[in-house]
């Protein structure tokens, strides 16, 4: 059995690091390249990059930090943001990406799946989907969690799936930002539904809450951001209490 | 030492050949025949499908000069795959180097397999400063079984060749070139021995 994976994430504007609450109040938490190399050292299993730039010009300057993260960290990354064509992952993969993490677009057009992980292999393509808990269905949202979509979560991840998908990066947009623990129950029942792996995001506060996200939720790896930039939960004690608890880490 | 990385368009060749500058190694990307035949140590890479990449390889002939090269071969991931008799995938004939078949994992386990899992039982110079049961990164849907060649293993439900080796021939299931440190150890076991 593979250990349970831990993934820092880092957003990217223009080529930094930002931090901030829901996209507003950014502020520059410097290099990534620094930051991801320190992450790397501490123990992260697998990082993300997610490029939030708004113009063009600002995502070539991410394609040049991809190529400078590649030359540097030795564990896995992906990159997602902004990816929306085969051309558009080529260039990334090119730089040095080992996986690719879609969202939007493939809502737009779904079959963008099967052309990706037909050109590039299911490997390296994660597709995220954030969805919020209404009543008692979750909406798949797009444009970064500001459009509701008329997609289901469960039904969207079985398709996606099918189409090709590697990896499911699911947010929680119910639990993100709140510290209070993961989406537990949709998150097992995304994981006997499809038979990729799940990334699970949203709502990490405390220790305690990757034991649950493991051993109730079922995740295959748990994404962060926060708690491990503002160093709330060290990555090398995390991963302590995640052995004492019997959860296979590296 | 000359370094070569077989170029045939397959897989994302960039991480090795950072890895190698990493360790101090400046390994040349190529396809040509003479290149790869005159080069002290060839790296066989490979991400993606078998049958295509197969296919890549007959083309430009590397099937029939792969199995013929004399100087250590490591073949990574899909490459060394590509080594052993056959692969389940797209049902594709290998090189034949490596006494095995390649077999996809059955459903109870959730595929592509990505993550850092242990190999044991090391027995090879390619784990020289290595020790047992260490985390190397893995990504795979298909999976070589246990023969005469393994000199690595994962030892879980269904155990599987982690490392095989045949005379001159080195394969690895997982990404040294993303597995830190240790990686980069192995990736330097093969440069100097």
């Amino acid at each position: 059995m593979v250990a349970k994976r831990i993934i820092p994430c880092l957003d990217i504007k223009n080529g930094r690091t930002v931090k901030g609450i829901n996209f507003q109040n950014l502020v520059d938490a410097g290099n990534p390249v620094e930051l991801a190399k320190r992450y790397a050292n501490q123990g992260a299993d697998e990082l993300v990059f997610l490029d939030i730039s708004a113009t063009l010009e600002e995502r070539k300057t991410t394609r040049n930090m991809v190529l400078k993260i590649a030359e540097q960290i030795n564990i896995p990354f992906t990159v997602g943001g902004g990816i929306s064509s085969v051309e558009d992952v080529d260039v990334l993969l090119k730089h040095g990406a080992d996986k690719i993490s879609v969202n939007s677009s493939v809502l737009r057009d779904p079959n963008l799946i099967n052309r990706l992980s037909h050109k590039f292999g299911s490997q390296c393509i994660v597709v995220a989907i954030d969805a919020k808990q209404i009543g008692e269905d979750w909406i798949v949202y797009s444009a970064g969690g500001t459009i509701p979509t008329k997609m289901e979560l469960f039904e969207w991840a079985k398709e996606v799936e099918l189409r090709g998908a590697g990896e499911i990066l699911f947010t929680s947009m119910s639990h993100d930002g709140t510290k209070k623990g993961f989406a537990h129950n949709a998150l097992y029942r995304l994981s006997q539904g499809v038979n990729i792996p799940i990334i699970a995001s949203g709502g990490a506060g405390t220790s305690q809450h990757f034991i649950d996200v493991f051993t109730q939720g079922k995740a295959d790896a748990a994404l962060a951001a926060s708690v491990f930039h503002f160093n709330e939960i060290p990555l090398i004690s995390l991963k302590e209490t995640l052995k004492m608890n019997h959860i296979k880490v590296r | 030492m000359k370094t070569v990385l077989i170029d045939y368009g397959s897989g994302n060749i960039k991480s090795i050949q950072f890895a190698l500058a990493r360790i101090g190694c400046h390994a040349v990307l190529s396809n040509n025949p003479e290149m790869i035949k005159n080069a002290d140590r060839v790296i066989f890479p490979g991400v993606g499908e078998a049958s295509n990449a197969m296919l890549k390889l007959k083309k430009s002939k590397l099937d029939i000069l792969i199995p013929d090269l004399k100087q250590p071969v490591l073949g990574i991931c899909l490459g060394m795959q590509l080594m052993c008799e056959h692969t389940a995938e797209g049902d594709t004939d290998g090189l034949g180097i490596f006494q095995t078949n390649v077999l996809k994992f059955s459903n109870n386990i959730k595929v592509p397999q990505v993550g850092w899992n242990n190999i044991t039982k090391l027995s090879s110079q390619l784990f020289d400063n290595v020790e047992e049961s260490v985390y190397m990164y893995f990504v795979h849907s298909f999976y070589a079984t246990i023969c005469q060649d393994t000199v690595a293993l994962i030892d879980g439900t269904i155990p599987y060749s982690a490392a095989l080796k045949n005379n001159n021939f080195y394969g690895v299931q997982f990404h040294p070139e993303k597995s830190g440190k240790i990686g980069e150890q192995i990736l330097k076991n093969f440069l100097i021995n």
